[in-house]
């Protein structure tokens, strides 16, 4: 068994941006443990624009965004392995991965950093109804055979959901030469960006039909057709406003849940909430020397958040190889009224070196309404904003001066109100 | 004075602008919270423009496809004159960011610039 400081798993933007940081905090030996054929992860075919903006003050695609992070790796020739996936993490941080070179691989990592990203909520997680025929994909399956593989999946397209990638691969199928019928979404508002509706949906007329959903699905082997129907409050669909629309390929695009297999292995407590783990404001999840971070701890909607919180992840978990110790994080930040989780979960003041930054999201649609975070029940900030939704990440920064001003905290509350 | 509601596209924060315009000249907006927004909605109010993101086939490659964009934002109403440009388009690996793949696409001034480094195929 070789030992390795930092074991990495996944080569993604959490994984990349964590590997260079673990290096410049000086970590010993690194090694990042890769699924896929090449660095760079689900950005390879995110070849749309929009990332970057914070990060590197202009607009890049996903692969060149993704490329920054590779040149980074490839620079400070920090090692990976390609081909290999990780299939046993113990609580004591020992991995086993297997690749077609090198069979199975021991490694007993100094500490770990859970950077696997997530997975899309596929055709069996949302029961529907009717034929099981071909012509249904996840929107990322299918953004991935269009932009790399370069496969053509249909010419009429139905898509059910209004997340991102749906969004993204409703104007990428129209490019392509599909007639993308509409996207359908059974909530009363998209869970995509809104900057992805105007860019993708409104400007190729693509109409998208919030409170609706798929109810059946008709194909002998390829599929037909699909009825959508209206839904009520309680997501019901609504007698009587069923219509069959004829089509041969539906994407999903149905939500993301951060894939933590290895984790449970590793005896690290997961959030009901996020499917991610619940870590403290190192990142540091229940199993000491584990830590988690990018989509595999919380689904993000913009990457360079990804970079910054593995950068944070990976400095703590050179500092626990060192031996460095830490106070426990024994105060919970309590997601308060309209928030439904917050990253990190618990945290302790004294172990806040610049500033706390938790990064949360709404449960609902709010407009006008006040993000308030409380400290044993008095305001510690608060801001207006005037447009809230569960699609946008949202931010609270609370200066370390701050905290340490306050002598006893017993308790932390983010909430949206008045 | 006209009044618009819009959705800044520049970045993922997607701010909500109001803008209150009088011939296409802007004569009021709030909502955005950087200046880009004000550009954003100049521009969309007369000629909007977007950053055009496709795929051109790449023989030889580790990867059939390699991704490509407009170098800068091109008129709006070009967007599918663009991509027909590109349709039979076929470049050898390998490719690397930043290669031009066509210069000065229909006359926009934007080149169609590689977004990957893609190396040969073993």
């Amino acid at each position: 068994m070789k030992n390795v400081d930092i074991v990495i798993v996944g080569g993604g933007p959490a994984g990349l941006a964590a590997a260079v940081s673990a290096k410049r905090h000086g970590a010993d030996s690194i090694l990042i443990l890769e699924r896929d054929a090449s660095l760079g992860g689900i950005l390879n075919q995110c070849i749309h624009s929009g990332f970057g903006l914070h990060r590197f003050k202009e607009e890049l695609t996903g692969p060149e965004y993704a490329q920054r992070y590779i040149s980074l790796v490839e620079e400070l020739e920090i090692p990976y392995l390609l081909g290999t996936t990780v299939i046993d993490i113990t609580h004591d941080r020992k991995v086993t991965a297997v690749n077609s070179e090198d069979g199975v691989i021991e490694i007993q990592a100094g500490a770990v950093i859970m950077a696997a990203g997530c997975r899309e909520r596929p055709a069996g997680a949302i029961n529907i109804y009717g034929d099981r025929c071909t012509g249904i994909y996840t929107a990322g399956t299918a953004q991935k055979f269009v932009n790399i593989d370069g496969y053509m999946l249909g010419k009429k397209i139905i898509i059910l959901g209004s997340g991102d990638i749906g969004l993204i691969m409703a104007r990428r199928m129209t490019l392509e030469g599909a007639e993308v019928k509409a996207v359908i979404e059974i909530m009363p508002f998209s869970s995509g960006l809104n900057r992805n509706i105007v860019q993708c949906l409104n400007d190729f007329g693509i109409p998208l039909y919030l409170s609706h959903t798929v109810t059946s699905i008709k194909g002998d082997k390829r599929l037909e057709s699909v009825t959508v129907a209206e839904v009520d409050q309680s997501l019901k669909p609504i007698k009587g406003s069923e219509r069959e629309v004829e089509c041969d390929t539906l994407l999903l695009s149905v939500g993301l849940l951060p894939e933590n297999e290895m984790s449970k292995r590793a005896d690290v407590v997961l959030s009901g909430v996020t499917g991610g783990a619940v870590v403290n404001e190192r990142f540091e999840t229940s199993t000491p020397g584990i830590f988690a971070c990018g989509n595999v701890l919380h689904v993000h909607d913009l990457v360079d958040y990804v970079s910054e919180e593995s950068e944070r992840a990976a400095k703590y978990a050179v500092d626990f190889v060192r031996g460095r110790t830490y106070a426990e994080s024994d105060i919970q930040i309590t997601p308060g009224s309209g928030v439904r989780y917050t990253v990190p979960f618990k945290i302790n003041p004294h172990n806040i070196e610049d500033n706390l930054v938790i990064r949360f999201r709404v449960s609902t649609r709010y407009s006008d309404k006040r993000i308030r975070v409380l400290i044993n029940g008095e305001p510690v900030m608060s801001r207006l904003e005037p447009a809230l939704v569960p699609a946008e990440m949202q931010t609270a920064v609370i200066s370390r001066e701050k905290l340490n001003a306050i002598p006893d905290i017993r308790d932390i509350v983010v909430e949206v109100g008045d | 004075m006209e009044k618009h509601e819009m959705i800044c596209i520049c970045c993922p924060r997607g701010c909500r602008l109001n803008v209150a315009a009088e011939g296409g000249e802007i004569k009021e907006i709030s909502g955005n919270r950087c200046r880009r927004g004000e550009t954003y909605a100049k521009e969309e109010l007369t000629h909007p423009m977007r950053v055009v993101t496709t795929t051109v086939q790449l023989n030889g490659g580790k990867i059939p496809m390699l991704p490509v964009k407009t170098s800068k934002a091109i008129p709006k109403a070009l967007i599918f004159d663009c991509i027909d440009c590109l349709r039979d388009v076929s470049v050898d690996a390998p490719a690397a960011i930043g290669d031009v793949i066509i210069k000065d696409v229909l006359g926009t001034g934007a080149d169609i610039i590689a977004t990957r480094t893609i190396g040969k195929r073993d």
